[in-house]
């Protein structure tokens, strides 16, 4: 294995052009006399090439999404969702052409009704949609002004002059102060957690995994007290269909109770890893969990879907437990972390459930401290 | 003649990964590809996703230097799409070879073999690296694709020293390398 380590890394240091000339020299005389090495550096090389083509296109991927959403913010592109209509009636249309060579005037009135269609659907339809857009921004702004005046009110943990960036919502899944997170509540390189009674807690960004969406916050401060165990337990197990479902979350400064059913077992375009709830999910519900009838965490609410009502997504227990238990065994910061295992609100009523588990969840903000 | 060499220089901005470049040919393209879409049983998100792979591909052709545009940019980008949109009707076994348009558009056979093939190629590179485990993927990819130094890299994981961190890096590598050519000559 270390030569292999060994071979590996004087390949590489012929390729970038880092070896001394006299190096470079006997190594190309290597080649030239050991095939085996030649092909190893050819594959090498081509496979350096691969990865780097493969970074250009995940880096290209990045500046694609970033300019559609900026296009979009900026009305200059539109999801014109509804307009699939058209589509339906056009596939029809196209259904029935081919008989239609016998009855052309046919032909022209579907023509005329689709044209009709056109007109009467579309400058409607698109116009709601921007204003509904517009109307989310502006709301998302005075959330943070409101946050903004509250923090200054009482003496904030925050460093003085710094604006939070991006907040949602988080929940202990150690009593000693773990908590877990969206990784895209975390848009800042800081973070401070909130409970319900308005305490505010200094937290590291422990783990973060964008890929998974998914972030783990480590509470470091004196005035944190921790707790004797947690109500809930993470339930790893697939949820039934039409089960019902709560969450906790921070949409706004106060906590928020939401409650919904399971619609499907898969995420947006089936992804296996999600959950799909119909509920009502608000910016600043991210990050939160969701919660069984027994009161089992099933998963951590993630995102909505932009054109449909309700439909909201949840990142299953499952996952989070498997990103868990590979930080556990492949980092030590996380070896200690217990993960709760028995639900003691199970047969509880709804409200005694929330009461206990609110202590639990806390509103997270981020924002970018420098690293002077 | 002087639309001519916009082109070319909007080509070069985004082989270059230029975001004013990306964004002037997606102003330009993005709408009719929609409708196109739209038109013919696909969706907003169909369209983005479309759009967007057409995208790519232009933008690693456009990476070869022999590469030059035969025909006005717009109408190149909107052959792509209406072939991967085509293809992907027919995947889905909703259409046949009829698709409903009123652009003009070029054939671009050998520029969508092309970009498929690297499709499967990066297909390959990602299932190898999602397949390593961690700390292996998250290293590599730091090391690769973050462009991340040594000395970062050991402390972002917690290794004592750069020395070390490297050591693993290779190690991981080694793994992938054999995950990714044991996928890649067989062929997909």
């Amino acid at each position: 294995m270390n030569e292999d380590i060994l071979m590996l890394q004087t390949i590489e240091r012929y390729l970038d052009g880092t070896m001394l000339p006299d190096e470079r020299e006997y190594f190309e005389q290597l080649r030239k006399n050991t095939s085996e090495i030649d092909q190893m550096v050819v594959e090498h090389s081509m496979f350096l090439q691969q990865m780097h083509g493969f970074k250009n296109r995940q880096n290209f991927k990045h500046s694609l999404n970033g300019v559609h959403d900026k296009l979009l913010a900026q009305g200059v592109i539109n999801d014109g969702e509804e307009t699939t209509f058209k589509g339906k009636v056009i596939q029809m249309y196209h259904k029935y052409k081919k008989d239609m060579a016998i009855a052309a005037s046919v032909g022209g009135v579907i023509a005329v009704v689709i044209s009709g269609l056109f007109t009467y659907f579309s400058p409607v339809v698109s116009s709601n949609k921007l204003q509904q857009l517009s109307i989310e921004f502006a709301a998302i702004k005075k959330n943070q002004q409101v946050q903004g005046s509250i923090i200054n009110e009482v003496k904030s943990k925050l460093p003085k002059n710094v604006n939070l960036i991006s907040g949602g919502t988080g929940f202990l899944i150690d009593a000693k102060g773990f908590i877990i997170t969206n990784a895209h509540v975390l848009k800042g390189n800081s973070a401070i957690v909130v409970n319900n009674e308005g305490d505010e807690f200094n937290a590291d960004i422990a783990f973060i995994d964008t890929k998974k969406d998914i972030a783990i916050l480590k509470i470091k401060d004196e005035d944190f007290k921790t707790h004797k165990s947690l109500p809930y337990s993470l339930d790893k197990h697939n949820v039934d269909l039409g089960e019902e479902i709560f969450t906790l979350g921070f949409p706004k400064n106060d906590i928020t109770y939401t409650q919904g059913y399971l619609s499907s077992n898969t995420g947006l375009d089936g992804d296996t890893s999600s959950y799909q709830i119909q509920m009502n999910s608000n910016p600043g519900n991210s990050g939160g969990p969701v919660f069984n009838k027994n009161g089992e965490v099933v998963g951590v609410l993630s995102s909505k879907q932009i054109q449909a009502d309700g439909v909201t997504f949840v990142i299953k227990s499952k996952n989070i437990c498997s990103v868990l238990d590979d930080l556990k065994r492949d980092d030590t910061a996380f070896s200690k972390l217990k993960l709760p295992t028995s639900s003691s609100i199970k047969g509880k009523d709804r409200k005694t459930q929330v009461k206990k588990i609110e202590d639990c969840v806390f509103s997270v903000k981020a924002y970018n401290r420098s690293l002077k | 003649m002087k639309a001519e060499i916009n082109e070319q220089a909007l080509l070069k901005g985004l082989a270059n990964n230029d975001t004013k470049a990306i964004e002037l040919i997606y102003k330009n393209n993005f709408k009719t590809v929609q409708s196109l879409i739209i038109n013919n049983n696909g969706s907003y998100d169909d369209a983005r996703d479309i759009f967007q792979e057409a995208m790519i591909a232009l933008y690693e052709k456009a990476q070869s230097e022999s590469f030059v545009l035969t025909c006005k940019l717009n109408t190149y980008v909107y052959s792509i799409c209406r072939r991967l949109w085509l293809k992907r009707l027919q995947q889905l076994g909703k259409f046949s070879n009829q698709i409903d348009s009123h652009e003009e558009a070029v054939s671009v056979e050998e520029d969508l073999e092309f970009h498929l093939r690297r499709n499967a190629e990066f297909t390959i590179m990602d299932r190898a690296l999602n397949s390593l485990g961690e700390p292996c993927k998250s290293l590599l990819e730091g090391f690769y694709i973050k462009d991340l130094d040594m000395q970062a890299l050991a402390k972002q994981f917690g290794y004592t020293n750069a020395d070390n961190a490297k050591n693993q890096k290779y190690k991981c590598l080694i793994r992938l390398k054999k995950l990714f050519f044991s996928q890649y000559n067989i062929g997909e």
